[in-house]
């Protein structure tokens, strides 16, 4: 047990990679060795479910700043360990993500009858590597998780897709790579400057939070390098102009693919801008402040617009996710408690809204094996549940007060409110446009007469897809009524990360405002 | 305690929805019995009346100044230190509220009881029963809310339960496509609701209505100023956002567009959300922060005229509809502006007088039409109708309370609040006799156009086909669903006077529409009185005109009512000289029969716009550029790769060619340092 306790993360972390390879033994030529293999995931999943709550409570939301660390030697000569530690930041992503995977396991029962080793396979190796990403303390370690996530998803789009799933692998695989592979150069510069600077080679973040980096203007060094992982994170985000990958993986991609993508794979964006662009790069963060709220500006309201005119459901919700994701990134650069704690939370709502959005095409998907709206309309009548279902969701994406998403949008826009009160507007927009959206896309599927004869006879939702709802039903309420309980364990870490990563202000009033945009928008030039 | 007023409805909304959706929904929306679940959910709001009663007692045996009643339910949000942003769960409930938590609850449990004889033919009454409740809890939510972003929660829940009660017959596109739109044109306000509370918490650091109005008031006590370091345009921008809010809420132009629309719900919802309670938000927001809004010329300007000219408008579109229930609407947008035409001079207590007195009389004349319509077999032209007086004498009587006190003939209930609202407008220091002139052309339009709707409903000759004996009454009744519109195939209707589960909540509010006004006679105003603590006096424009001057203005505006009914009576008398007028004036007749193509206005100039740049956005960039741009980057490495594999011919004598060149070169080079 003491062990259990001192390696929590570790545990939580590889558990699913060692339970999926006994996995592999289950024969799965017959129905029952089929079945068992579903239930062993599905077993696993819920395991490791209930080791991230240990992470829950022996987190100390008042404590140091990371928390259940773990140091093992493993690259010496580059001055990167096995370290790994957690905040109240990333508190909630592991739990976001142990809470999703039986969810997705789950509604895969009969989404997936193919192959069913090796995707049950994946889908537990990508909850490991997802897992390692959000608790590694160590920026090559982190790399190494952030690849390793890369390859199950490639996969889980490429063999159990859709019709163009290998382009749509291809462009998800490459526009990723792209990115990662200038952050791993910015990684390595940043070690060797560790080693001109203080005398060894060193991956750690808390070394390279010493690192001394010239910033100030665009072009400086750390700008330059600030880039180098920006690029990285704003493609996973993803952050207008670099999502173009994600309606295609979306669409090609299985159900608990899809989910898993919204759910926890754009959050890696997020959190990467959290825990190391920003306090990495302060000085660059000031710099890019405004540009980058542009952008976000941009994505929320351009994604949904073009959410509004999409045919296909999981594209329109897909460009949703562009939308959505575009508050998480304006609050993240809104530089204030109120919006980081938004932007936070917008994470975690996105993964449960959408995520749920995704469950719901998906189980509509398999009754009529069509995603285009033109082929529903009056689907309430022959579907009551799924209907009261999706009509909950609906809100919780459009953020009615109540729901989770009002939460979040509504400290988001506050936030940015205060940086920037243009943009504030214009992000608001995203409030009228949100709901054009979504309540179209519900009309045209649910409601007016059943005009397709194959639509008459379909069936409501069975106890299993209820089952896979419910959990995420209540979370839509929980996280909108009381949105303190996540607060708490959050707070003491957002005030660490504003601290550290508004520290050069003196520099940051020495940025020249050069831009006239900049001088516009920015209440505080 | 105070938490229990909205928490009623809510448990009644739970009750009835968990029962529709594991019991109902789940066989296939088998039809069900709609007494129990009316039962159920007029109970709950019924419960929360009783105690908005309790409490409104509590508040009245208090000192005026002390009469407040609050309750934290929990922690909301809370963000950061002292500096962060701090938000709580609470109520707060003071002589302002407490007036509109009895309306709500009293005319909302009148409501309910009506809707249970309304829709005892409809498949699905728990859903429309739970519905019907969320709504009561949401609406209380708005009024109770100590802050405005509890405020905020009610306004958007109101809107969202009136959006699934629009909607409630979804089967028909029509209908679900004008729910869509109400929220849809509701959220446009909203979000400069939402930019107002931004605007109002960077300024002042909190959105707490006391903590507003403390910031208000200076140091010494009642003399309310801006508060230091905030400036005058900051007051008048935070004023007109949300103001823009209500122009949603409260259907005012330019966004009213959905509040016509809105009557392809079932009627009780018409009354319910869409006259009485909801729709009035938007006034009893601008009430509730007097104190900001009092501080502002300008934005009260825009108030002032905003409503005038609704009022106006609205009632010019309502002379030319024959459907019954949208002329209703457009009253009803119509006396909307009325209450905010008071606001913006700064009578809010006339404003908040008007709203309670509409909602007695225009949820009575929403009900009695829906009597009318039950009767009727789901007919809504009131060119088809006629003579219904002798047939249905209890809807007739009420109705015709309804009718006159809209109109605005003393001693009815809308004559004190209209008239009120008039006086203001004309004496106040905002007033102006330009805004006066509006409300009582206005005011004649009003007595008019409702004169014609009561003409031709109940006077004259019957001018549909009527089934001869009443032997098969209760079949036809019984078999008429109201989502299915069914008719008799030859359009021959037995007309019948509806049951007592209808008349009775009528008959309540004919009283009440009959004597409300009396709890603001001018002068003597109870209401005025009981308001003080919240609408100061000092916030009530001074009046500088001569009495006898009200008296005068009282007298035309009376008589302006009596020649509009008049006029009405004297014309529908003869079908044909209406018909001949029509017929002269066809062309202004048919823009005002068409709304002014304000729908096709702003279907052309934003809807279509906007879905084409989007799509024009997905196809031309998101496909054609960006995604060009990252296939190209493919296309560079492919090209290089092929280019580069070109020069690998594997033939010997390129390579002995290549190697000659660059021996030349190099030799060359070396010989006459060329290069």
């Amino acid at each position: 047990m003491d062990w259990f306790n001192s390696h929590v993360l570790s545990v939580v972390v590889f558990f699913p990679l060692v339970w999926a390879v006994f996995g592999l033994l289950i024969p799965t030529t017959n129905e029952s060795g089929r079945n068992a293999l579903k239930y062993w995931t599905l077993i696993g999943s819920l395991l490791t479910f209930a080791f991230s709550l240990k992470i829950y409570y022996a987190f100390q939301a008042n404590g140091a700043a990371f928390q259940l660390t773990e140091l093992a030697e493993w690259i010496p000569g580059l001055g990167t360990s096995y370290s790994l530690g957690m905040d109240g930041i990333s508190l909630w992503l592991i739990i976001l993500t142990t809470f999703l995977s039986p969810i997705v396991i789950l509604a895969s029962f009969t989404a997936v009858e193919e192959k069913l080793r090796g995707y049950y396979f994946l889908l537990l190796a990508l909850e490991t590597g997802m897992l390692g990403a959000f608790v590694a303390l160590d920026v090559f370690l982190f790399y190494v998780f952030w690849e390793v996530m890369l390859i199950p998803m490639y996969f889980l789009v490429g063999i159990w897709g859709g019709k163009d799933r290998i382009y749509a692998a291809m462009k998800f695989f490459v526009y990723t790579m792209v990115g990662s592979l200038l952050m791993l150069v910015a990684i390595f510069f940043l070690a060797y400057q560790h080693k001109l600077q203080m005398g060894t080679y060193s991956t750690a973040l808390l070394d390279l939070y010493k690192v001394h980096i010239p910033g100030g203007g665009f072009t400086s060094p750390q700008s330059l390098l600030f880039m180098g992982f920006a690029l990285a994170f704003a493609i996973k985000v993803p952050l207008f102009p670099l999502h173009t990958w994600l309606p295609d993986a979306h669409v090609q991609a299985p159900t608990a693919g899809s989910v898993i993508l919204a759910g926890v794979l754009l959050k890696m964006g997020g959190y990467g801008f959290l825990r190391f662009a920003f306090p990495l790069f302060p000085d660059a963060v000031a710099t890019f402040q405004i540009p980058f709220m542009i952008l976000a500006a941009i994505a929320i309201v351009y994604g949904a617009w073009v959410a509004t005119v999409q045919p296909d459901m999981k594209k329109l919700v897909a460009y949703s996710s562009v939308s959505h994701m575009g508050y998480v990134v304006l609050g993240l650069f809104s530089m204030n408690a109120i919006g980081v704690t938004g932007s936070i939370y917008q994470m975690l709502n996105h993964g449960v809204s959408t995520g749920a959005l995704f469950l719901l095409v998906g189980m509509i998907y398999e009754r009529r094996h069509t995603r285009e709206i033109s082929d529903f309309g009056g689907i309430t009548k022959v579907m009551p549940i799924f209907a009261i279902i999706f009509m909950i969701v609906t809100l919780s994406s459009v953020a009615l007060p109540g729901t989770n998403g009002f939460v979040g949008e509504f400290l988001i826009l506050l936030g940015a409110w205060k940086t920037s009160p243009g943009l504030a507007a214009i992000s608001a927009l995203g409030v009228i446009f949100g709901a054009v959206y979504m309540l179209w896309l519900f009309q045209r599927v649910m409601f007016g007469p059943v005009k397709n004869k194959e639509n008459e006879k379909l069936k409501d939702l069975s106890f299993r897809e209820i089952a896979v709802m419910v959990p995420l039903l209540f979370c839509i309420f929980w996280m909108g009524v009381a949105p303190n309980f996540f607060f708490r364990k959050m707070e003491p870490s957002i005030e660490r990360f504003l601290t550290r990563s508004t520290a050069t202000a003196v520099a940051r009033a020495s940025v020249p405002s050069s831009s006239s945009i900049a001088a516009f928008f920015s209440k505080k030039n | 305690m105070l938490a229990w007023i909205p928490l009623f409805p809510l448990i009644g909304f739970l009750i009835n929805g968990c029962w529709y959706a594991f019991f109902q929904a789940p066989v296939g929306g088998r039809k069900a019995h709609a007494t129990l679940p009316g039962i159920i959910a007029s109970l709950s709001i019924f419960a929360s009346f009783i105690l908005s009663l309790l409490l409104f007692l509590q508040l009245k045996d208090m000192p005026a100044e002390a009469r407040v009643i609050e309750q934290t339910v929990f922690n909301w949000m809370h963000i950061g230190g002292s500096s962060g942003f701090h938000l709580d769960m609470a109520f707060r409930l003071d002589s302002l509220n407490t007036l509109f938590t009895l309306v709500i609850t009293g005319v909302g449990t009148l409501i309910h009881i009506y809707s249970i004889g309304y829709m005892s033919h409809d498949a699905t009454p728990g859903r429309f029963f739970s519905y019907l409740n969320l709504f009561c809890f949401a609406m209380l939510m708005l009024v109770l809310g100590a802050s405005l972003p509890v405020l905020f929660l009610g306004w958007e829940g109101v809107g969202l339960c009136s959006y699934l009660l629009i909607g409630y017959w979804y089967t028909d596109d029509e209908k679900a496509s004008a729910g869509k739109k109400a929220f849809i044109v509701n959220r446009v306000g909203d979000f400069g609701f939402l930019l107002g509370m931004f605007l109002i918490f960077t300024t002042f650091g909190s959105l707490d209505f006391v903590a507003l109005k403390t910031a208000f008031i200076s140091g010494h006590g009642a003399l309310a100023a801006i508060p230091a370091g905030v400036s005058p345009g900051t007051i008048t921008a935070i004023c007109l956002l949300l103001f823009v809010g209500c122009m949603g809420k409260s259907a005012q132009i330019p966004l009213y567009v959905w509040l016509p629309d809105a009557m392809a719900g079932p009627t009780p919802v018409s009354a319910l959300i869409h006259a009485a309670t909801m729709v009035t938000s938007g006034i009893y927001m601008v009430a509730r922060l007097n104190f900001m809004f009092s501080f502002s010329p300008t934005a009260l300007g825009v108030i002032a005229t905003v409503g005038a000219f609704t009022a106006f408008f609205a009632a010019t579109v309502a002379i030319a509809q024959n459907d019954i229930k949208k002329v209703l609407a457009y009253s009803t947008v119509s006396q909307l502006g009325y209450m905010f035409l008071a606001c913006g001079v700064g009578a809010y207590t006339a404003g908040v007088f008007h709203v309670i007195t509409h909602a007695f009389f225009k949820a009575l004349l929403f009900l009695g039409a829906g009597s009318v319509i039950h009767g009727m077999s789901e007919e809504q032209d009131i060119t088809k109708m006629g003579g219904l007086r002798t047939r249905m004498p209890v809807t007739f009587a009420v109705f015709a309370i309804g009718w006159l006190a809209i109109c605005g003939l003393p001693p009815f209930s809308g004559f004190f609040s209209k008239d009120e609202i008039l006086w203001q407008a004309f004496s106040s220091e905002h007033g102006s006799i330009f805004l006066w002139a509006l409300g009582a052309v206005t005011a004649v339009m009003t007595a008019f156009y409702m004169t014609r709707l009561f003409y031709l409903t109940f006077l004259g000759q019957p001018r549909f086909k009527e089934v001869a004996g009443p032997g098969k009454s209760h079949a036809a009744h019984d078999s008429h669903g109201h989502d299915s519109h069914a008719k008799p195939k030859d359009g021959a209707i037995h007309v019948h006077e509806s049951p007592l589960s209808m008349t009775g909540p009528l008959m309540v509010l004919a009283v009440l529409s009959a004597v409300g006004g009396l709890i603001g006679i001018p002068h003597m105003s109870w209401l005025e009185k009981w308001l003080e603590p919240v609408i100061p006096e000092a916030a009530e424009a001074a009046t500088h005109m001569v009495p006898s001057m009200e008296w005068v203005l009282m007298g035309v505006s009376v008589l302006g009512a009596v020649l509009g009914i008049a006029y009405a009576f004297n014309l529908y008398k003869d079908l044909a000289k209406a018909a001949k007028l029509k017929q002269r004036y066809a062309g202004l007749h048919k823009i005002l029969e068409n709304k002014w193509y304000v729908d096709e206005f702003y279907q052309g100039v934003i809807v279509r716009p906007i879905f084409n740049l989007s799509q024009a956005l997905w196809k031309n960039f998101d496909v054609a550029v960006i995604d060009r741009v990252v296939l190209g980057f493919g296309r560079v490495t492919q090209w290089t790769g092929q280019s580069a594999r070109t020069i690998q011919t594997g033939s010997i004598q390129v390579y002995a060619f290549v190697l000659l060149i660059g021996l030349v070169a190099s030799v060359g080079y070396l010989i006459y340092g060329l290069v």
